[in-house]
């Protein structure tokens, strides 16, 4: 029918309006910051490698790392927020919703005081070891309920409720240390881009790229499974394994964004959001790519405001996410309100 | 042996504990089997256990001879599909999508729809009359046409079961009917055997080939229509014990008012129904005066009246029933004349007439004198 050739066509044009966004966020982000520099210049940086400009380094090692790390956890932690929303039925469902940074904020606190007498400063590799290992852990007890409670409500209920006994487990460690000993911590919980090297970019991309891979392969059982669970298993798939598989995805991914960024929040509930209302779908064969690429946009896009609005100072990913994000999806809501 | 659709001693429960156990049964290739009983008895987990939600604890199922319980996910899928009590909230789904997930165990590994798959979404439309609703937001639709597309949906997975969850709850009487007649279509002219559940005992009655009631933890009976349908079946079923369900018509009569009756009520060839309906309404305990064993006022006056003098169909009236009616007129203050057709075999009814003028009593030839008389209030 018509309406199959009028989506089709709203498909392929939001995809190529995200790529052409795609170039200029890229563009954008490797022109802009305290050093400006002009187009020649940095195509000579870029591609001819000219070793003498004195900006390579601040190119190469500082703005390239990061806009790529920035993208491929953004899309990460986009893709995260849909696959929660999708499983817990809920549009509020995101991956810090559910505990995952709190979890891996409480064992980084557990483990930055124990080794706060043996080392001033912990490694940055540790911090990103914890954090993974402390958002798995969160990530774990909500799929130990999950296996016995079948309302998604509840679960949903039960993830917060982890994630706020994290948080008092943090605060009470907080409370009996010194504000030195915890000082990278602090640093972690900013949430931010800032400082991430091509080997950050290089383990997150290992980690996240199959994860989107797997997961656009399961695009037809998640869209089964949007009819809901009775509808999803009348049709063939084993509820029991799809669902310890979805949510070990979702959490592969944001407990990578969480590792090496810290807490970035809103992300995961607004853009798959605005995706949704950006290709007039849920069909996760579009959504799953869409969000991911619409996610990296996002916050390559929002950490350029961060570091350069107020440079030189420079905000938080977070407030600039939220402050951003926030107008967008109540703007859209309120647009869809008026179309249906 | 040899039915085409079978359970062999099935017992189904949750979490291992049995709820209704040792259900037998075999149905023929499109058959209608419907399943009755009342609420919380275990309708619902019996069909459940056929479609696999839930495991069943013992037994087999099986269709065409194979074990239903032994297949793949996938195989059951394109034998099976399902219609449930479950509401889904697609977003920004066309009803054509939603019916488009039926193909799911036909499509390939990215779900994507082949012109044939096209083909058969629309023609599962087209069989339950929606297929101008192709296009449509699913969230916009009513409540009977989302079930349409809900069986659309089913019809398009080609299956050779549908099992539904009551289907029927929240339509309107018109849509019930138009969803019934699609099965019975469905079922007769291509051979897609269902089963159900339904609230709804006098369609049932209609629609199924054959019946299972169940209550209590085992089914309490299991065969056609005809054998099920009887009226001391239904009540003990449901337990009804204030009110009445008549099973050849499927209509439900509520509570007896009692007592001594205060009117009789003369009627005949349906013209006491209302009557004898009002005074339930007030409560005023009444009779019914002679009605012939085949007056179709006879089965509401046996549900409502305290008392009901009967006659033998095709004789004319014998003295003996005329005493009795005319001693039960000296007992009550009020006659209602229902205006009866008058005719050479009711004369007694019209000699009963004349007596009560003749005694003085108050003749109410209305409801709305009923209504005054009885102190409801009349609509004006």
């Amino acid at each position: 029918m018509k309406q199959k050739q009028k989506r089709l066509l709203r498909f392929q044009l939001v995809f190529l309006g995200l790529a052409v966004l795609l170039v200029i966020a890229v563009v954008l982000n490797i022109n802009t910051g305290s050093v400006k520099l002009s187009a020649e210049r940095i195509w000579n940086i870029l591609f001819l490698r000219d070793r003498s400009d004195p900006s390579y380094d601040i190119l190469w090692k500082l703005r390239l790392p990061r806009l790529f790390t920035a993208a491929v956890l953004g899309g990460a932690l986009s893709l995260s927020g849909f696959l929660l929303q999708t499983f817990f039925r809920n549009p509020i469902a995101g991956p810090f919703v559910l505990g995952i940074s709190s979890g891996a904020k409480m064992l980084l606190a557990v483990v930055t005081i124990a080794l706060s007498g043996f080392m001033t400063h912990i490694p940055v590799s540790l911090t990103v070891v914890t954090a993974f290992v402390g958002s798995m852990l969160s990530m774990l007890f909500v799929l130990i309920f999950a296996r016995r409670i079948r309302n998604m409500s509840s679960l949903l209920v039960i993830g917060i409720m982890i994630s706020n006994i994290c948080s008092a487990v943090t605060d009470f460690l907080i409370n009996f240390a010194s504000e030195e000993e915890i000082v990278d911590l602090t640093y972690w919980s900013m949430g931010t881009f800032s400082g991430k090297t091509w080997d950050d970019l290089k383990i997150s991309a290992l980690l996240v790229l199959p994860t989107l891979v797997i997961t656009f392969f399961m695009s037809k059982p998640i869209g089964a499974y949007q009819l809901g669970e009775g509808y999803a298993k009348s049709m063939g798939i084993n509820i029991k394994v799809f669902r310890v598989v979805l949510i070990l995805l979702s959490s592969m991914l944001s407990a990578c964004v969480t590792a090496f960024a810290g807490p970035i929040s809103f992300v995961g509930i607004a853009v798959p959001h605005i995706a949704k209302l950006m290709f007039g779908t849920t069909k996760p064969i579009v959504m799953v790519p869409g969000v991911f690429l619409s996610g990296a946009i996002f916050c390559m896009l929002c950490d350029l405001v961060a570091r350069t609005v107020f440079s030189p100072t420079e905000l938080t990913l977070g407030t600039v996410t939220a402050a951003v994000g926030a107008p967008v999806v109540i703007w859209l809501m309120l647009k869809r309100k008026s179309e249906g | 042996m040899g039915y085409y659709f079978t359970t062999e001693r099935l017992t189904v429960g949750y979490d291992g504990k049995p709820l209704i156990s040792d259900i037998s049964i075999g149905i023929e290739k499109g058959e209608i089997l419907t399943l009755i009983g009342p609420n919380g008895s275990g309708k619902s987990t019996i069909l459940k256990s056929i479609t696999r939600h839930l495991e069943a604890i013992s037994g087999v199922i099986s269709i065409d001879g194979a074990d239903i319980r032994r297949m793949s996910g996938k195989d059951v899928a394109t034998r099976l599909s399902v219609v449930l009590t479950e509401r889904i909230h697609p977003e920004l789904m066309t009803c054509g999508d939603v019916v488009a997930t039926g193909r799911y165990p036909y499509t390939n590994h990215f779900g994507l729809l082949t012109a044939k798959d096209r083909e058969i979404v629309q023609e599962s439309l087209r069989r339950v009359h929606a297929l101008e609703l192709y296009d449509r937001d699913f969230r916009e639709i009513s409540d009977g046409q989302r079930q349409r597309v809900m069986l659309a949906r089913a019809i398009c997975q080609e299956p050779e079961i549908i099992v539904l969850d009551e289907p029927t709850s929240f339509l309107d009487i018109r849509h019930k009917i138009e969803l019934l007649n699609i099965l019975g279509e469905m079922a007769k002219k291509q051979g897609i055997t269902v089963v159900m559940s339904l609230h709804e005992i006098d369609l049932a009655y209609k629609i199924s080939d054959k019946i299972i009631c169940v209550a209590g933890d085992t089914i309490e009976d299991f065969g056609t229509p005809d054998e099920i349908f009887t009226e001391e079946r239904i009540s003990r079923l449901y337990g009804i014990e204030h009110g009445s369900y008549d099973t050849l018509f499927g209509s439900v009569e509520l509570q007896k008012p009692c007592g001594a009756p205060q009117v009789l009520v003369i009627g005949g060839g349906g013209r006491g129904i209302p009557f004898y309906r009002t005074l339930q309404r007030l409560g005023i305990p009444h009779a019914a005066g002679i009605l012939y064993e085949n007056d179709m006022d006879l089965r509401v006056a046996r549900a409502l009246a305290e008392t009901v003098i009967c006659a033998r169909a095709f004789e004319p009236v014998d003295a003996k029933t005329e005493a009795r009616a005319r001693s039960l007129l000296n007992s009550v203050p009020y006659v209602a004349d229902c205006g009866f057709v008058r005719g050479t075999y009711n004369r007694c009814n019209e000699r009963l007439l004349h007596a009560a003028k003749e005694q003085g009593k108050t003749i109410l030839s209305s409801t709305k004198a009923l209504l005054e008389t009885f102190g409801g209030r009349v609509p004006s």
